[in-house]
């Protein structure tokens, strides 16, 4: 019987297995931050352990940060006070910090796989639940909690049982206009936010071999969304392409040696999953989510489901749900006013997604009654936007480019969605109050994203690509 | 070091009949900066608990004069989100020993363990009978024994068994820590790391 991608790479870092108990699996890198880190340093100076693999630990800062004016001190006390944490526990057990005004700050999930600190094979994790994001490289990562922190740190080791194992499948040519979010919303759409839970799960397929690597991330970052513990895709030649040359990435025959080993890892033609699930790319539409939880998504065109719809106990939950976005049964999202653009997130905030939207944008500009925010997600990200002058079209339409940092995802920083405002967001969840207190979200691409803040309403991207090919 | 124990608990309950509770209710990112483990109880289901002016919503339960106890009930899927340890620290700074739900996200559920906090996994029908009880009788006893696995609704006398990993329950019972097993393993990471 064949192994699975997932087994493969998880049986190569198994240190320990025995009956009885999780496996202690070996972590290769370690991704911390400052504001799921700080009890965990603290639990290592009651236990007077030091860092167990400092180099294999890496640290940004990116909750917490403003994303204006970063060369100043942050103005909050609290945020700055976390942030001045990291750094002072950083230096204290010799860990690499990729701080405010560092060229490599940025979001956690960004930085990994820009340096080439994330390559097939590895394991990865963070106390973040986005870490399945790194898991697009062919790679085992998923978040934790404080206290498993807190373990890697003095062990470079988790317990952890061996999940079950999903393979989804995405065949055939996408629509015009949609891409890896709508993939992925799509998905969580059909199997709901606890559709994956206990489980790894792999994408595989032409559309998702189609993706390049930034699409991919975008796909394996939500997979926490469906309640996955982690996501992955076999490495191939764009994986290999993308990782070639970057900071951290093996060079001469190391990198020799390590490209002949990613070539080993896919899943072999009878490895045997626990469930497969089969979609056509031809069915995706743009999506656009109308609820509090990300599997509460349809297709831009389509109608919110009717309360009578779901089972009886599910009534009042999704009856909340509505009430809280000010929506109705059987509405449409279509030409709906909205207030903010959020484009941006460890979800949509690399240079691809900036470049897609500045192509779009360009020479339009954004809704009076619309506020846009332009947030890349590392500062390598920012300078290369710079670099190929989109700040300039960016401003042209009433988009500011910001600097770097989680921002308006998860209304912990200074960048938050007024009380009862609709953001059209390319970030990851849409949870009640996520983006602010009593803020609504509808969670889109950045293609939707950004044609909803030209028009000031939620708008079909593909009426508008129509109307361009006819120019 | 030792960690919190849990071995048997007989309480009324606090019901929470709603799905996907995510752990951005349980505990909202803009009270997660504190670099501490403490207090986070004080804003456990900040938006859902208070209004915009700190004031009491009367209609949620945990401000209701009757519900109280140890044991949360909540929908199914209950943690989902975020893999902040703070809605778990939260939970249980606040009161609470044992969280029941027909389905828990895994990443909470993980944590919840860490922490000496029992994540009680029922089938849908049980939940309905735990919140059938509470809501027919405010203070309805449930009964939660670890050693057994069980759960009885103390009123009635139904009983369902509950699953939980053999290591976790040893851990809870004897209070074992998770990095003290690890580093008790420490010569086979090393050899593993001069093996690659």
């Amino acid at each position: 019987m064949g192994q699975t991608l997932f087994d493969k790479i998880w049986d190569a870092h198994v240190v320990s297995s025995s009956e009885g108990f999780p496996d202690i699996l070996y972590i290769d890198t370690h991704f911390i931050h400052e504001v799921t880190s700080p009890q965990a340093f603290d639990g290592l100076r009651q236990r007077g352990l030091p860092v167990f693999r400092p180099k294999q630990t890496v640290a940004t800062a990116d909750h917490n940060v403003p994303t204006i004016d970063q060369h100043l001190p942050i103005k909050e006390e609290l945020s700055r006070y976390q942030v001045d944490m990291l750094t002072k526990n950083c230096k204290e057990f010799g860990v690499e910090l990729y701080g405010l005004g560092h060229p490599y700050q940025g979001i956690v999930h960004v930085i990994g796989p820009e340096l080439g600190i994330t390559r097939p094979g590895g394991t990865y994790v963070c106390g973040d639940s986005h870490t399945s994001t790194h898991g697009a490289f062919g790679a085992i990562a998923f978040g934790i909690g404080t206290s498993q922190v807190e373990q890697v740190l003095a062990t470079q080791c988790l317990l952890q049982s061996r999940p079950k194992r999903m393979k989804i499948e995405v065949n055939g040519k996408l629509q015009k206009g949609v891409g890896a979010k709508d993939i992925i919303l799509y998905i969580i759409a059909q199997i709901s936010a606890a559709g994956g839970t206990g489980y790894a799960v792999e994408y595989a397929g032409d559309t998702i071999r189609s993706l390049s690597m930034e699409g991919r991330m975008t796909i394996c970052n939500m997979s926490i969304e469906m309640g996955a513990r982690c996501g992955l895709i076999a490495p191939d030649e764009t994986t290999i392409n993308y990782v070639k040359g970057r900071e951290f990435a093996p060079k001469g025959e190391e990198w020799d040696k390590a490209v002949a080993y990613w070539k080993t890892l896919y899943s072999d033609a009878d490895a045997s999953f626990d469930e497969v699930l089969s979609f056509k790319a031809e069915d995706i539409e743009p999506m656009i989510t109308y609820g509090t939880n990300p599997g509460m998504g349809i297709g831009v065109t389509q109608h919110v489901p009717e309360t009578a719809s779901f089972e009886a106990k599910e009534q009042g939950s999704y009856k909340k749900a509505l009430d809280y976005m000010g929506l109705h049964d059987d509405e449409t999202l279509l030409g709906k006013p909205i207030d903010y653009v959020f484009i941006g997130s460890c979800t949509n905030s690399r240079i691809e997604d900036l470049r897609q939207v500045a192509e779009f944008v360009k020479g339009k500009h954004k809704a009076d009654n619309v506020t846009v925010w332009v947030v890349p997600g590392s500062k390598q990200v920012q300078q290369q936007a710079i670099a190929e002058g989109l700040d300039k079209i960016f401003d042209a339409a009433g988009f500011p480019l910001r600097e770097p940092g989680c921002s308006a995802c998860l209304g912990m920083n200074e960048d938050k969605i007024p009380a009862g405002k609709y953001c059209v967001s390319t970030s990851n969840r849409n949870f009640e109050g996520r983006q602010g207190p009593n803020s609504r979200t509808f969670l889109a691409s950045p293609l939707t994203a950004a044609a909803s803040a030209i028009t000031g309403v939620v708008t079909d991207i593909r009426e508008f690509l129509k109307e361009e090919e006819l120019v | 070091m030792a960690t919190k124990i849990f071995k048997h608990i007989q309480t009324s309950v606090v019901p929470l009949p709603i799905e996907n509770i995510d752990t951005d209710q349980i505990i909202p990112a803009r009270f997660l900066k504190a670099t501490t483990r403490d207090g986070f109880g004080n804003n456990l289901f900040r938006d859902w608990r208070f209004d915009e002016n700190d004031n009491p919503k009367a209609d949620f339960v945990l401000n209701h004069p009757t519900f109280s106890g140890k044991v949360l009930v909540a929908g199914k899927n209950f943690g989902c989100g975020s893999s902040r340890e703070h809605a778990a620290w939260a939970i249980s700074d606040y009161g609470f020993d044992a969280v029941v739900s027909s389905f828990f996200a895994d990443i909470f559920k993980g944590n919840a363990l860490n922490n000496g906090l029992l994540p009680v996994q029922v089938s849908d029908d049980f939940l309905k009978k735990i919140f059938d009880a509470v809501y027919a009788d405010h203070k309805a006893e449930v009964e939660i024994d670890l050693e057994s696995q069980t759960i009885t609704i103390s009123s009635t006398g139904e009983k369902e068994s509950f699953e939980i990993n053999p290591y976790k329950k040893a851990c809870l019972i004897n209070g074992y820590d998770d990095i003290d097993y690890i580093l008790s393993q420490k010569g086979k990471i090393e050899e593993f790391e001069l093996a690659r």
